[in-house]
């Protein structure tokens, strides 16, 4: 066939009021052909989302189209009626959308929700069919016992069956065309590998075409035929994923490649450091740390650290959840250790016991050689904070809102009631330049500012009491691959700078390539594996890192 | 889910072994002898007064009068009031009435409030919905005396609608105008919160999943956005009817309804121990059924909520 499925001409959509719109696509024009895998590739802001709504007429609040075309099996689907694109939707397009989390209604079962795409659709009629035909496509998407699991609720469904039922919804009318927006972002890697196979195998199968959204090139360039780079709300370069990937010509496709981290990629070297890299100092420390283990003391040592939570199970009942099962590693001074593993695993919790936000139940914690496991005191507490600060996941959520800049990084100096107003003040703008912000963000406000920069807001915060150990939960998932490898950068340089210590807690195996010196792997609450990251990376001893190693996308295209 | 509403109607026990407790203290402490008051001016026989406190054990201790009281109520003896009815038969009379008044203003105001809330969430910002925000501020600020007088003037004596007062029998025809006053005063509060919540659910992902599957518009407001938007208005709704059910005394002083409202405000004036204690009894067993309807209905509408 010679005519594409799906054409888009100078698409423009404006967000906003008629008198004062803000566009947020400048004409974007792309084909896809029928079979085809094409992604479009962006991050956060550029468009690749409004793209996606903006086909099946679905933008969300004020936006809407205001020039172009989008031609699908020769018809403009902007000139449709609301009758006409609703019958569009589902038979001709299928769409999966970004967060299965929140995408299903939770006050209908899963059964309910995709007979009702099998109905609306008119692939089945009767009672039976409806019903055979629900089953039919959710066995397809991968539920075996789909029969059994028809009356339940979302509530009851893991992340990765409830993305399962989503694409099931999507494809029960057989659709030429399927969207997925960013359809495994919100899921663990492993789940994320499954779910992508598992369409790539579906839309192989019917000859379903499927536009692709995602932020991450490894991803995109693995499982697309082509690739569709967008910037600021315009189409910057287009073409076969692998030319994209080797020979990039747009300067913003450039810095996306050079940016993403890959099993290829190197540990970040500071800029900064003379003579010894990181590199060098993290492998020299944990080369000689057998041998000099008494002499040097480790920032943070664990040993048979365990967690256990009791779960209500009845009205005076509960059974025991074991979330962290004897756990013991050492992280040597100015290193950074990396704890991996899925979601559940155990690693959120350990970080909340070494901040002491947690009491253990067994086993011991020693910062920089004193004991820390049991109760401290307040003024103990107290000096154990100054000498360990954390930085969260979520850069929107931890910072207060109502609070400026100034008045966030200076507080950690207010209650621990270091200097003055104006020494405070100084402090502030130096750790202001420290993270490479400029002294005049000092009396914005956190919404005012991107996801990076709240994230650095955060770093200065934290660094705010000279501390010795910083643990980073999460610190760089939300953020996109630029931003992520500027913070990245930003953590090294101060690392080597100030002798930090990082315990780095993530689920991203690419990242820990390019941030770690060393890697304790975990699953369901048990330290599986640990060494050093070149060590773990060139040979996983245990089946689970195997498993967390393959599912990094485009990790086979890069290596 | 039996367990659960096992557990809940057991907790009934000690909440009205307390209330009861309480009203009865509080009455017995009243100032004034409920007797001499039944006398008006006149001086009573002392040999009578005599013999009348003894009956209604007036002449015991407060504890002894109260174990007396509850245990005929535990036998289904409420007891005489002071002007010699049974006070079984007083509540027999004023539940049903009010009963009758609050059903016809509690599904008035559902209704309303369900309707012109789902319309006006949907239409947020327009012409409609802007009307019907200042409306219901107006029904929010206006006290519900002055929209019952207003109401009995124009539509009960002025257009002559409806009579303007409830008579004796108080039939479904003529509550028809407390129920909408008081319907009217409760709306639009459960308007509010049925357009709010319809507001946010229609930004809700799983709506744009349901368009997205093709299904038409007429069919994702009902099932997907209706019965989301439901939870606080229901439980607003159920918090109302029981208000309700405990008697609205000022409309019902207003219309003359001879309900819950009008039978305890007479008894408190004269001092009528056992009336009072005995309407509480059965207003706090309203209370706790009318709130474990709600938290069941919430079970029904939202199946993430299970009890245990």
């Amino acid at each position: 066939m010679s005519k594409p499925i799906l054409s888009v001409r100078d698409l423009r959509v404006a967000f906003g009021n008629k008198k004062a719109p803000v566009e947020a696509l400048h004409g974007v024009s792309l084909d896809i052909w029928p079979g085809e895998t094409v992604a479009i590739v962006g991050e956060s802001g550029s468009g690749k989302s409004t793209t996606a709504s903006a086909i099946i007429n679905l933008l969300p609040g004020s936006g809407r189209i205001t020039g172009g075309s989008v031609w699908f099996d020769d018809v403009d689907v902007s000139s449709l009626s609301r009758a006409e694109i609703e019958s569009l939707r589902g038979k001709g397009i299928g769409f999966v959308p970004q967060d299965p989390m929140a995408s299903l209604n939770p006050v209908w079962s899963v059964g309910f929700q995709v007979a009702e795409a099998v109905k609306a659709n008119g692939v089945a009629t009767t009672k039976k069919e409806v019903r055979e035909r629900t089953i039919q496509v959710l066995r397809d998407a991968g539920l075996s016992d789909a029969e059994q699991r028809l009356k339940q609720f979302p509530h009851q469904f893991s992340g990765g069956m409830k993305q399962r039922a989503l694409i099931a919804m999507a494809l029960a009318a057989n659709p030429k065309l399927l969207i997925a927006d960013e359809p495994t972002s919100a899921l663990d890697v492993t789940v994320q590998r499954v779910i992508l196979d598992f369409l790539s195998s579906m839309t192989r199968e019917t000859q379903t075409a499927v536009l692709l959204i995602t932020h991450d090139l490894g991803l995109a360039a693995e499982r697309a035929e082509r690739v569709i780079v967008m910037y600021r709300g315009e189409i910057v370069e287009a073409g076969p994923s692998l030319e994209i990937l080797q020979n990039p010509i747009h300067p913003y496709t450039k810095r996306l490649v050079a940016a993403a981290p890959s099993l290829a990629s190197r540990r970040i070297e500071s800029a900064v450091v003379e003579g010894r890299s990181a590199v060098d100092a993290g492998a020299t420390v944990s080369e000689s740390v057998p041998a000099h283990a008494a002499e040097v003391v480790p920032a943070i040592e664990i040993r048979d650290l365990t967690k256990v939570y009791p779960i209500r199970s009845g009205v005076f009942s509960s059974v025991d959840f074991t979330a962290v099962d004897h756990a013991s590693f050492v992280v040597p001074r100015g290193t950074t250790m990396a704890l991996v593993g899925e979601s559940g695993s155990g690693k959120s919790t350990i970080a909340k016991l070494i901040l002491k936000l947690e009491a253990p139940t067994s086993g011991s914690i020693q910062i920089n050689g004193a004991d820390t496991t049991n109760d401290l005191g307040s003024r103990d507490a107290l000096r154990l904070r100054r000498l360990m600060q954390p930085v969260f996941q979520d850069p929107y959520g931890s910072l207060d809102p109502l609070r400026s800049i100034e008045s966030i990084v200076s507080e950690p100096l207010v209650v621990h009631q270091v200097g003055d107003h104006k020494s405070r003040h100084d402090r502030v703008s130096e750790l202001l330049d420290q993270v490479s912000l400029g002294r005049g963000i000092a009396h914005r406000y956190p919404n005012e500012l991107s996801g990076g920069q709240r994230q650095r807001v955060a770093i200065a915060r934290a660094l705010a009491l000279k501390p010795e150990i910083i643990v980073l939960d999460e610190a760089v998932s939300a953020l996109d691959v630029l931003v992520q490898d500027q913070v990245l950068r930003l953590l090294t340089e101060l690392q080597t700078e100030l002798g930090l210590t990082y315990l780095f807690i993530t689920h991203d195996l690419a990242v820990v390539r390019v941030a770690a010196d060393h890697v304790s792997v975990m699953e369901k609450g048990k330290i599986v594996e640990s060494g050093t990251v070149d060590e773990i990376f060139a040979n996983p001893s245990q089946e689970y890192t195997r498993k967390l190693l393959d599912a990094i996308p485009g990790a086979n295209l890069l290596a | 889910m039996i367990r659960y509403i096992l557990r809940r109607l057991l907790q009934v026990i000690p909440v009205l072994l307390g209330t009861t407790f309480l009203i009865y203290y509080m009455v017995f402490a009243m100032p004034g002898d409920p007797l001499l008051t039944l006398f008006g001016d006149k001086t009573p026989n002392p040999a009578l007064l005599e013999q009348l406190r003894a009956q209604y054990h007036l002449d015991q201790p407060f504890i002894v009068q109260y174990l007396l009281y509850l245990g005929g109520a535990l036998r289904g003896d409420f007891g005489t009031s002071y002007s010699g009815q049974a006070v079984s038969e007083i509540l027999a009379r004023t539940f049903p009435v009010t009963l009758r008044l609050a059903v016809i203003a509690v599904v008035l105001e559902l209704v309303l409030a369900v309707v012109i809330g789902l319309v006006s969430g949907l239409r947020k910002g327009k012409f409609f919905d802007n009307i019907n925000l200042i409306i219901s501020l107006v029904l929010l600020s206006v006290p519900i005396f002055v929209l019952a007088f207003l109401a009995q003037y124009f539509i009960g004596i002025k257009l002559g609608w409806a009579r303007p007062t409830v008579s004796g029998s108080a039939p479904w025809s003529e509550l028809l105008l407390p129920g909408i006053v008081l319907a009217l005063s409760l709306y639009a509060t459960s308007m509010r919160l049925t357009r709010a919540s319809v507001i946010t659910t229609m930004n809700q992902d799983f709506v744009r999943t349901a368009y997205s599957k093709g299904l038409p518009r007429r069919r994702v407001i009902p099932v997907h956005v209706l019965r989301n938007s439901l939870i606080p208005t229901i439980t607003n709704v159920g918090t109302d009817f029981g208000v309700l059910m405990v008697g609205a005394t000022v409309t019902e002083g207003i219309f003359n309804v001879p309900g819950v409202g009008n039978a305890v405000f007479q008894a408190i004036r004269h001092s009528q121990g056992p009336t009072v204690v005995s309407f509480v009894t059965v207003m706090v067993l309203i209370y706790v059924f009318v709130n474990l309807g709600v938290d069941l209905l919430y079970a029904l509408l939202d199946p993430r909520i299970r009890y245990e």
